[in-house]
């Protein structure tokens, strides 16, 4: 009885997989062609937003003024200039901020820190805080550099927010910069009695430098593209003054939504141009991070 | 002349050196401390959003009871009439994120499949950063393409108010797209090679390789990336803020306006309310929401990830 069903079993799957193979090679292709959609989909939806956008913004972007000058109530004049000023000082901050905590504590964590259980929970901490909403981060800002510290809504207190946003990134990207570093590099400045600290000066960051400086430059681009954290610490839609550290201060994105929330349909064209302005900024920075990493990667 | 002044004379040279060793020993100690010390940033950082979060939904519960935060179905503590049920916020919150999720699991699934099944290396070099810059446009970027772009051309085909949950959550979606897609596409590329040539080896075809060998061993990678986009789009802000509007609703039709928490959260802040009024302890309120779901979410992924990860070697 069994061995017969046996037969029965294999006769008939033979039968079947003969049978079968063309079309399920056929639902293959088909498969195939819906995976390629998939992908082409987001990166068509990528094409038509920027389409969109420059087909809306390019013209109020080239117009006279738009980068020189303050905001204006009326659509078609006026420009962004304290909304650049701002992010650049948001970025230049951001950057003096987290490159010496970030690598400092990557370092740390690579190089000295003891497999303990409370390196783990350092280790653990991070990668939470780099799953924290920006919005989260706001809240922060606003109780400690806004109250606490007594900053108020200054652009100082929207910079050190972003700082601490950008940290986590920094500090996961340094930290895999620092690992590739190959052992034999430390070993050999061991070898010849150098010090823990003057072996990771002169020989293990200089060759981190291009990983985590494209590290930094990605999570930069990202601090000057956020907004959600600085609507909760006080930035302003509007303003005819170029910012100070410790002044009301205003951002790229800030200015887009700003200029998005306007009834008058003339603003959505400013918010384009002023987008067009904020995607230049991240290319850029994005286009120095491939550069670096070009030019300085030792393999 | 001084190097062969040391060699001449024993005692110098080792007192060189020793004092050297001791100084460098210092300093040495006082690198250490600092590193230690911007390592120990990151904790301050989470100690703080703890504290600051905690102290004013404490405050906050001491006006509003439980039951009322969490038994009341209204939204409305900027009216005259205050209710202070967060469940409108919370159903806002999901609906967009339900949109989002049925855009960005099919769409990051086939981008990592085709990526790492299909492509020629060549071809995948280019695409995958390619698909990757949608992660890298500002979020309010998809919130002005979502109100202007997209709200009018659904609208000609269904009727949408104008700020409504479908924009939102679809273009949420596009922007959680690789999240889902890269986290997924490292899970995909750890299934070693053997397990598919095994699977050729009887006979299955391609796709039957992909859905019956491929994926069911990537899946605690998939599972991971699937939720770490939930937690993505519970806390976005923008988007939702731009194009999904303020009206704080318990439904589950897409077509109309409503609020989430990051966009209730959003719209209160900006120095509007004073510090200690009751409108001001509402944003503390809802962002210990918003932290403890997105904390819950970002721990299950990262225990999926590590609990299930099969082990090939």
């Amino acid at each position: 009885m069994a061995t017969s069903y046996q037969q029965d079993d294999s006769l008939d799957s033979t039968a079947e997989f003969t049978d079968n193979v063309e079309s399920r090679e056929t639902l293959g292709k088909v498969f195939e062609v819906l995976f390629l959609l998939g992908l082409l989909i987001g990166l068509f939806v990528l094409a038509l937003l920027l389409f969109d956008i420059f087909r809306d913004g390019l013209g109020r972007f080239l117009s006279p003024g738009f980068l020189t000058e303050t905001p204006s109530r009326f659509p078609d004049q006026g420009g962004i200039r304290p909304a650049i000023i701002s992010s650049v000082l948001l970025g230049s901050v951001v950057i003096l901020v987290t490159v010496p905590i970030g690598v400092g504590a990557a370092l740390y964590l690579e190089e000295y820190a003891p497999k303990v259980w409370w390196t783990a929970i350092i280790e653990i901490n991070i990668s939470n805080l780099a799953g924290v909403p920006s919005i989260v981060y706001g809240l922060l800002g606003l109780g400690v550099f806004n109250y606490l510290l007594g900053f108020g809504p200054a652009l100082i207190s929207g910079a050190l927010t972003l700082s601490l946003l950008s940290l986590p990134v920094i500090i996961v990207t340094a930290r895999e910069a620092i690992r590739a570093v190959p052992d034999s590099l430390r070993n050999a400045s061991y070898g010849l009695g150098v010090t823990k600290w003057r072996t990771i000066s002169s020989h293990v960051l200089p060759y981190a430098v291009p990983g985590i400086l494209t590290g930094v430059i990605i999570s930069v681009s990202r601090a000057i593209g956020d907004a959600a954290s600085l609507i909760v610490v006080g930035a302003v839609g509007f303003l005819t003054f170029d910012p100070g550290l410790f002044q009301r201060f205003m951002a790229l994105p800030i200015q887009i939504y700003s200029y998005i929330t306007r009834p008058e349909p003339g603003f959505a064209s400013a918010a384009a141009a002023t987008i067009i302005a904020l995607l230049v900024l991240i290319l850029a920075l994005n286009g120095v991070a491939i550069y670096i990493r070009q030019r300085f990667s030792i393999r | 002349m001084q190097n062969t002044n040391y060699q001449d004379d024993p005692y110098l040279l080792s007192r060189q050196s020793l004092d050297k060793n001791a100084s460098e020993d210092i300093s040495e100690k006082i690198v250490a401390a600092i590193l230690f010390a911007c390592a120990l940033v990151s904790v301050l950082t989470t100690f703080g959003i703890v504290l600051i979060i905690f102290q004013e939904t404490f405050s906050f519960f001491q006006e509003v009871s439980f039951a009322q935060f969490f038994l009341d179905t209204k939204w409305t503590p900027l009216f005259a009439n205050k209710h202070f049920g967060v469940w409108p916020l919370i159903n806002g919150t999901l609906l967009t994120t339900a949109i989002a999720m049925a855009v960005a699991i099919p769409l990051g699934l086939s981008s990592a499949i085709y990526l790492s099944e299909y492509a020629q290396p060549k071809v995948a070099a280019i695409l995958r950063p390619a698909v990757e810059l949608l992660a890298g446009i500002p979020t309010v970027v998809y919130g002005y393409f979502a109100l202007l772009f997209l709200t009018p051309l659904l609208r000609n085909l269904m009727p949408l108010e104008i700020f409504n949950a479908l924009s939102a959550g679809l273009m949420m979606g596009i922007m959680i797209t690789p999240t889902v897609g890269s986290i997924s596409l490292d899970a995909i590329k750890a299934v070693p090679r053997s397990l598919r040539e095994g699977a050729y080896a009887l006979g299955i075809t391609k796709l039957e390789a992909i859905f019956k060998v491929v994926l069911p061993a990537a899946l605690s990678g998939i599972i991971a990336s699937i939720i770490l986009g939930i937690s993505r789009a519970v806390g976005e802000t923008m988007t939702v803020l731009i194009a999904a509007g303020q009206q704080p609703r318990l439904t589950v039709n897409f077509m109309e306006s409503v609020e989430t928490m990051t966009a209730y959260m959003a719209q209160i802040s900006g120095g509007d309310s004073p510090r200690g009024s009751l409108n001001f302890k509402t944003l503390y309120a809802v962002g210990a929401v918003l932290f403890i779901l997105t904390l819950a979410l970002n721990i299950v992924s990262y225990w999926v990830a590590n609990r299930f990860k099969e082990k090939y070697d």
